[in-house]
């Protein structure tokens, strides 16, 4: 079981809750499961967004494993200058 | 409207050239000779890019026409090496890390040649208030004061050694 | 996926050369005027490209007649929007479409609507005079604030604000909010001794690189070819020029040039598609460069802001809750940077309660683009303004208080993630001990310290190290150099390698040549690049040892690299003569062929940078003009790869900031058009504005790079609006709220 934690905004096109458990092995598990119980997310996730796992940011990377048990957190896609 | 046909000396050879009425010594130097170490950054005299000096004078290229370089002579970038030893504010410019995106070093170079011509022994406040006309966004001008600053006392110690 | 970590995945801590300050292998060529920017090549044949602008800040397009233009002797191609015929999805590829051509509608100043290529720049010029557009003006809208009001004038029909539930029904010039943060601000400030609630506006800055955009497009009616360009990212030059003009993506090769500057405002496309589009229907080579006012009025300028803040704190200097209201106006498309402000404005601080709220609205003002922490500057000048009156009305100094609330391993940041380590208290600690800090002030001077912050990713890097028969090695890259990333390159092979640091030469090289690559920004290509690199170093290695156990027959597990040689790895293995890379190199075609290593990666384990930065300034009060007396940059660094240019990035973002926070600003009168579109009245620092700008840089190794490596070309733009707003709040004794601190608004502020 993976504890997702959504930006404000975002939450609240899903059910505002503090946190999310969601059975997910990596982080494409993750969004599509997220996606499909609460569709208003999929236009977002389908732009891109940023997951952090255990602190590390990741974009753009489907495979990246989540350990059991983690925390992750779902946040807009970065950009820089 | 027909061309200007101009012979002028441009880093001591002579050189000829047609160019429009319109035509900056900027633009001449650029598209016409293709010497494009001379940079546009503004166009208005603002930015210093296009530094150049003109019977030893420090002028923005961008503010003379092509026409007024007739019968003067004109030094760039280009010329400021000789073969293949630099003059010491290049070496000095490296040395320090004085450049980054390198666009607007041509402009100091020349301008800071011009200032050493002048004026030996620079304080720190007369080489920035003298490089006020050149625009660098990277650097902050930090490293290249130490630069201009670390070449000038360097081209005065050689000064007195070969007295 | 992550990459091979089958090496001890703690940091290195010792090196011969990372960390040494060689001369840059572009140097030369840039201190002899060789080096060639985007504007310094040519092509046979080649024709003049100009584009027509807007001259009204809001308008429908009614008509165009391009016919006489187009008769005129010299001109070879014009094209307006219906020359851009590919459908985008809606979202930023849309939006870039409408951006470089106006479609229906011309939504700022100086936006493009028709261009001409022709036989030289004088025709051109006469080409545009004969462009007729009839427009039917429209009421515009420049100041966020204003925008946002009921009354606004809209600039897209369609427009309905996201992020907000249930969506509104009727459209508005806001485009999306956004909403951070933990735990309940208003209990938290129910806890509060103190609280101090402050507005804060900002204007637009552009990033004012020297260099303006020039590119040189040569394509054929098949859409084949090339384009040489100015750009922070080739690869992204590419796939935009080509997904708007429907060409595959491999028939198109894109060169980038020596870059004049970027900071973000070269990290998307401009003139480029028009000058393909041109050189397409002329047949010819078509170069276009754009002046300096097309630069201002045309170009991508950050967003200008209007925010709020409250912070409240207990008598003993513990924040307990802090709220944030940011609005920026990103011009006439969405995508201002709010949400990084919003995400960034508080994560230097612990905080239990904590709300971030951010609005990202559309004016009548050219479609910005990223500038060095996109968002950040803005939000943490006002929260760090605020920040610096709580510590006075506590009667506390302003180090100790930002120390005793500072973010640290394990703090919960506030966008969420939890911090591993991180280098802020460090910074502070550096800050409250540098003799800067105790140095005495005089009369009308002030001094400001402020915190700043910013994220680092990795993204999609390639790289190629080839070693040639005589052992020396070739780098190939594809991420635009903007900070000195050549040298940094060469200084990790090196030390991979075992080699000298001359012995390594890196080169950026065309789309069609090297594997892909995000652009070059968010501080990323240092970490990035420099990870692929040293990994492209470990897989030439693991070869070159394979060829040496094959030379002394024995298994490649009995073989190591060790300082530049491939020796045998125990007194087991045998005893063999240390090979080095020159050896095993000259003799590679008679081993197995050519050596090389290849990383293609999406590289994670970005680390952030954190800042702090002290600033001292005099003010003359009759004039209102503020000079910097002195000021110091303490930046974490994780590993400086070559320190030269680490300060370089600390002193070139310090005063960019500096400039921002007294005297830069986009002008625009009443009827929506830009007055200073150049650099005599759109004032940047010059040499004679500022002192030295000193550095410490600090090393807290980022545990996700091999070396340490943290990204560090962008914060340090993010503390410098907040230092000097802080040290001249100071010298005057009035809390200023609004940037920039130009003269008129200080004296207007002391009246």
């Amino acid at each position: 079981m993976v504890r997702v934690v959504l930006w404000g905004s975002l939450n609240k096109l899903a059910a505002d809750r503090a946190y999310y458990e969601v059975e997910a092995k990596n982080i494409i598990e993750l969004l599509r499961s997220l996606g499909n119980e609460y569709p208003k997310l999929k236009p977002t996730f389908d732009r891109g967004v940023a997951v952090a796992i255990e602190g590390t940011l990741y974009q753009d990377n489907w495979f990246q494993p989540i350990p059991p048990d983690s925390e992750v957190y779902v946040l807009p896609r970065l950009a820089g200058g | 409207m027909s061309q200007i046909h101009v012979t002028t000396t441009i880093n001591g050879d002579t050189t000829e050239y047609l160019c429009n009425p319109e035509d900056t010594l900027l633009d001449v130097l650029r598209d016409t000779l293709r010497m494009t170490g001379t940079k546009e950054g503004c166009g208005t005299g603002d930015c210093g890019a296009c530094s150049v000096t003109v019977d030893g004078r420090l002028v923005c290229s961008c503010l003379m026409l092509g026409a007024e370089a007739e019968g003067k002579s004109v030094e760039t970038i280009e010329g400021m090496a000789d073969g293949e030893e630099l003059h010491p504010l290049q070496t000095k410019f490296l040395e320090h890390a004085a450049l980054q995106c390198g666009i607007c070093t041509p402009g100091f170079l020349v301008a800071a040649k011009s200032l050493l011509e002048r004026n030996p022994d620079p304080t720190e406040e007369e080489t920035r208030y003298w490089l006020a006309g050149n625009l660098c966004r990277c650097t902050g001008y930090d490293k290249i004061i130490r630069a201009v600053l670390d070449t000038a006392a360097e081209m005065r110690q050689e000064k007195s050694n070969a007295a | 996926m992550p990459l091979d970590s089958d090496q001890d995945t703690k940091p290195r801590t010792s090196f011969k050369y990372v960390g040494t300050r060689p001369i840059r292998p572009d140097g030369l060529e840039k201190v002899t005027g060789k080096a060639k920017f985007g504007a310094d090549t040519f092509a046979t044949g080649m024709l003049h490209g100009l584009i027509l602008r807007s001259p009204h800040a809001h308008a429908r397009i009614k008509s165009i007649d391009t016919s006489k233009a187009a008769a005129l002797p010299g001109v070879k191609a014009v094209v307006t929007a219906d020359d851009f015929k590919i459908e985008q999805e809606p979202g930023e590829m849309a939006n870039v479409r409408a951006n470089i051509m106006a479609r229906g509608k011309v939504l700022y100043d100086g936006h493009a609507v028709a261009a001409v290529a022709a036989v030289s720049k004088s025709v051109a010029r006469a080409a545009l005079k004969l462009i007729k557009v009839d427009y039917e003006v429209l009421p515009h809208v420049t100041d966020v604030d204003e925008a946002m009001a009921d009354d606004a004038p809209l600039l897209h029909e369609g427009m309905i604000t996201e992020g907000v539930e249930p969506a509104p029904t009727k459209p508005s010039n806001i485009a999306t909010r956004y909403e951070f943060g933990h735990g309940d601000v208003d209990a938290g400030f129910a806890k509060a001794d103190v609280i101090v609630e402050r507005e804060f506006k900002t204007a637009a800055t552009h990033q004012g690189y020297i260099e303006p955009h020039a590119c040189l497009a040569n394509l054929s009616s098949d859409g084949s070819g090339d384009i040489w360009v100015c750009t922070q990212g080739h690869f992204m030059i590419r796939d935009s020029v080509c997904s708007l003009l429907g060409i595959d993506f491999s028939k198109v090769r894109v060169q980038s040039s020596e870059i004049g500057g970027g900071f973000g405002g070269k990290t998307t496309v401009f003139i480029e598609p028009v000058a393909a589009a041109l050189s397409i229907k002329s047949g010819h080579p078509v170069k276009i460069v754009m002046s300096r006012e097309e630069v201002f009025r045309a170009t991508g300028p950050t967003a200008s802001s209007s925010s709020r803040i409250k912070i409240g704190a207990t008598k003993d200097g513990r924040i307990v809750a802090a709220d944030g209201l940011f609005k920026y106006q990103g011009g006439a498309f969405p995508g201002s940077p709010v949400e990084f402000g919003a995400m960034a404005a508080f994560a230097c601080y612990d905080l239990e309660n904590v709300r971030a709220v951010g609005y990202d609205v559309v004016t009548n003002r050219p479609k910005q683009a990223a500038y060095r922490a996109p968002g950040a500057p803005m939000a943490c000048y006002a929260v760090d303004n605020v920040i610096q009156e709580l510590a006075d009305k506590l009667g506390m100094d302003g180090i100790d208080f930002r120390l005793k609330n500072a973010a640290d391993a394990g703090t919960k940041s506030s966008y969420g993630p939890v911090y591993p380590a991180i280098g802020l208290k460090t910074t502070l600690e550096a800050a409250k001990k540098h003799p800067h800090y105790s140095a005495p002030i005089g009369a009308n001077q002030g001094r400001g310290v402020a915190c700043g912050f910013w994220f680092n990713f990795g993204g999609q890097t390639s790289v190629s190290l080839n070693i040639s028969p005589d052992g020396t090695v070739n780098l190939t890259t594809g991420t635009p150099d903007i900070g000195g990333s050549r040298s940094s390159y060469c200084l990790m092979a090196a030390e991979e390698l075992g080699i000298p640091y001359e012995h390594v030469r890196a080169s950026i090289v065309d789309t069609g040549v090297i594997g892909y690559n995000d652009v070059t920004d968010g501080s990323r290509v240092t970490f990035a690049g420099g990870l692929a690199t040293i990994n492209a170093a470990r897989n030439a290695i693991k070869e070159m040892c394979s060829r040496a156990a094959q030379m002394w027959g024995i298994d490649v597990e009995a073989v190591k690299w060790e300082d530049g040689y491939a020796k045998p790895s125990g007194a087991n293995a045998g005893d063999h003569e240390p090979l080095s890379l020159a050896q095993i190199a000259a003799d590679a075609p008679n081993t197995g062929g050519p050596i090389a290593g290849h990383v293609e990666c999406n590289a994670d384990g970005a680390g952030v940078s954190f800042a702090t930065h002290i600033c001292d300034v005099e003010v003359d009060r009759e004039t209102g003009r503020t000079s910097i007396k002195r000021y110091t940059v303490l930046q974490d660094a994780g590993k400086a790869v070559h320190p030269s240019y680490v300060e370089g990035q600390y002193q070139g973002g310090a005063v960019q900031g500096i400039g921002w926070a007294l005297n830069e600003e986009y002008i625009y009168n009443d009827k929506g058009l830009l007055d200073n579109a150049g650099f005599l009245d759109y004032r940047i620092p010059v040499a004679s504005d500022l002192p030295m700008i000193d550095t410490q840089i600090l090393e807290i190794p980022n545990p996700g790079h091999p070396y340490g490596v943290r990204g560090v070309g962008e914060t340090s733009i993010v503390p410098p609006l907040a230092a000097v707003s802080i040290a001249v709040s100071k010298a005057v004794g009035v809390q200023l709220s609004e940037l920039p601190i130009s003269p008129p608004k200080l004296l207007k502020a002391l009246s």
